[in-house]
């Protein structure tokens, strides 16, 4: 189900505004803009939509106006034309009162240096949202603390943020967005700031959270990797447009122009990658029909030296050598049964190459890839290395 | 060319200054006596009050407050003991009892204007360009020219030298304030905001607890100014300590004109520090 919704959206910053949406509405660029209106554009004529329980991921360097993009969903920016829906409601037409309320209830923000208030403890940081809404002292206590029992940081609620790390900071800011109970979470450059480390059980925290909780959630970054980790969607921003919007797989196997393929250049692909982009075609033999001739022939054929098994739906059963089947055709039998063999590892076919990679190493057979148990492809070890190693254009032409 | 100039009248502002003046006089005269009789009746009640004090509970109670507030050290303390007593000892007690009431109401005063002033200029930009100026006005004026309006609405004594203090003693208040809630961090306005805070919520909750170190700075500023009108205050009859240095201007006593002018300076000292180390000790 669809969540937010933003349909043309445009912001711009500076003097000259309406000129400078007339020259939005032509299709200048950018830095056209700027040099006859003096106008700088923030975002540029954006659309799109964010559905229920996903992570929307939008990436871009600074500057690409993801943060303004962020910050119009909750309106702390008003737009200079365009609407923004969030459950089909319109934003854009609200008036102070009801913008407050969508606030209060609806969506929470974490800040990228954490927006804790210096002055209050984390307890009455996490209380904040539910303090100004006129939610009863008791209740919103309790649901702090419960809130920061989550987070595992109850033990530390009399102190002041400045006593904390960063992370558990940034836990803290968390735990505040979520005491709130809101249906979304916008999260600006939210692990920007952390060490690397910290940033990683971060997102892993994030996502563990998101299996429980299924809020909609806006992470903006600037960390390419943090986007194909932890976005089900993401969006590519550069200078207030936006470029590409597909899961990290789309936009790593087709990106839609050269800045995104520069982009994902330093992208570790095997975080990315699932075992399909660097599985081959599986030759297999048909346990039902085929006899060890036939596989021999089918091996001198394309040059291999073992047979996957199937049946006749398909289904992965094991494998056969070719010595074996030389054997058993001396022997004079009729199906390849008695010759079987079933210790070949098998792995789904939407699994991450970085967790094979240590099955590819360890198994002396190839691993067959099965999709609902059928045999879709077969990994070798060769293959998956030069996968990781190719470019995106190799990738994409695998399929 | 001098002649183009000799041939413009000169411009009536004087003129104009003082009809509004008197205009103001006579139209608000029973506000002004008012204000006059019951400002004047206070403010003598409370120094008849601190004077009643025993002046060794009296510096016992400061030192104790100093001894407190910079985090028990004894520096201040001793400081205030001794300065104390030394005005004690020197005859002037009552003076500088006088002069604290005229500091005390002239800061509270100018705190009590001039911090919604400050976050009016936050807030507006057209409030803060209209003030702005009028703020580096009040400052360059001389101290004295306050005096006139002073007199002319509230005749002479302690009241009209609480005004002229407050004019001359409330623009750091406001600046200040003014600066605090713009230094807010942006962040943290936006977090305030996306809460859904209404613009009293962000002021009480946000703001305000987190320009306070500045606003202190500011206030501490208008204490120290409004304990410099004193002396000039005392030109129209407010007593204290300053009309003490006054009058040994007058009769060239220089003697008498050092001791009650360092009897100001050790009251300066004595308030300034104990101020700053309030400030300092919100601000952890």
């Amino acid at each position: 189900m669809e969540k937010i919704k933003i349909e043309n959206v445009t912001k711009i910053f500076g003097k000259h505004i309406n000129n400078a949406l007339k020259l939005v509405n032509e299709k200048k660029d950018k830095t056209e803009i700027l040099k006859e209106t003096g106008a700088t554009i923030g975002v540029y004529d954006a659309s799109f939509t964010v559905n229920e329980g996903e992570i929307f991921v939008i990436m871009g360097l600074s500057g690409s106006g993801k943060s303004t993009l962020v910050r119009l969903l909750n309106h702390l920016i008003e737009p200079t034309s365009g609407n923004i829906y969030i459950d089909g409601e319109n934003i854009s037409s609200m008036n102070k009162k009801q913008l407050r309320n969508i606030r209060r209830e609806k969506m929470s923000m974490v800040f990228q240096n954490f927006g804790l208030f210096p002055q209050r403890t984390v307890l009455a940081n996490t209380e904040y949202g539910l303090e100004v809404r006129g939610i009863s002292k008791e209740e919103r206590r309790a649901r702090a603390e419960k809130a920061l029992e989550n987070a595992g940081l109850l033990p530390y609620k009399d102190q002041y943020p400045s006593q904390l790390s960063g992370g558990m900071q940034q836990r803290v800011g968390l735990a505040r967005a979520l005491a709130n109970d809101p249906d979304i979470l916008l999260m600006d450059e939210a692990f920007s700031a952390l060490d690397p480390l910290i940033r990683k059980d971060m997102q892993d925290e994030l996502l563990d959270l998101q299996q429980k909780v299924r809020k909609t959630i806006i992470f903006i970054t600037h960390d390419l990797n943090e986007a194909l980790r932890i976005g089900d969607r993401i969006a590519l921003m550069k200078d207030g447009k936006i470029i590409q919007i597909g899961t990290g797989e789309d936009i790593l196997t087709n990106p839609a122009n050269d800045y995104v393929k520069t982009f994902l250049e330093d992208v570790d692909r095997s975080k990315v990658l699932t075992v399909e982009n660097a599985m081959i075609r599986p030759i297999s033999v048909n346990v039902e029909l085929d006899g060890p001739k036939v596989a021999l022939k089918r091996m001198r054929e394309e040059e291999v030296s073992v047979l996957l098994a199937i049946d006749k739906k398909r289904e992965f059963i094991g494998y056969i050598t070719a010595d074996d089947a030389l054997e058993a055709a001396k022997r004079g039998e009729k199906n390849v049964l008695s010759i079987l063999k079933t210790d070949m590892p098998t792995v789904p076919s939407d699994m991450l190459i970085q967790d094979v990679l240590g099955l590819i190493s360890e198994s002396p057979t190839p691993i067959a890839v099965l999709k609902e148990k059928k045999l879709v492809g077969v990994l070798i070890r060769g293959v998956v290395i030069q996968s990781l190693a190719s470019t995106s254009e190799e990738v994409g032409a695998h399929e | 060319m001098s002649k183009i100039l000799d041939n413009i009248p000169s411009l009536p502002v004087a003129e104009l200054v003082e009809n509004v003046m008197d205009w103001l006089t006579d139209s608000f005269s029973s506000l002004f006596d008012f204000v006059q009789k019951s400002g004047k009746s206070s403010m003598e009640s409370i120094t008849d009050l601190l004077v009643m004090i025993p002046p060794v509970v009296f510096i016992l109670v400061i030192a104790l407050i100093a001894f407190l507030a910079t985090k028990r050290k004894f520096g201040l303390a001793i400081f205030s003991i001794v300065g104390l007593f030394f005005i004690y000892n020197q005859g002037l007690w009552e003076e500088l009892m006088n002069t604290i009431t005229l500091v005390i109401f002239a800061s509270i005063i100018a705190i009590i204007v001039g911090v919604p002033f400050g976050i009016l200029m936050a807030k507006s930009q057209i409030a803060e360009q209209i003030i702005k100026p009028i703020l580096d006005f009040m400052q360059t004026m001389p101290g004295f020219v306050y005096l006139i309006p002073a007199v002319a609405f509230f005749g002479i004594g302690v009241v009209p030298g609480v005004f002229a203090s407050v004019i001359f003693a409330l623009p750091p208040t406001v600046r200040f304030t003014n600066l605090g809630i713009r230094q807010v961090p942006r962040e943290l306005v936006e977090a305030a905001d996306s809460y859904g805070s209404t613009g009293w919520q962000k002021l009480f909750k946000v703001e305000l607890p987190l320009a306070k170190s500045t606003i202190m700075a500011g206030i501490n500023q208008t204490v120290l100014l409004s304990l410099s009108m004193v002396v000039i205050a005392s030109m129209i009859g407010a007593p204290g300590l300053g009309r003490e240095v006054l009058s040994a201007l007058q009769r060239a006593q220089v003697g008498n004109g050092f001791v009650a002018g360092l009897s100001l300076v050790i009251f300066a000292i004595i308030i300034d520090r104990l101020t700053q180390s309030f400030n300092k000790k919100k601000a952890q």
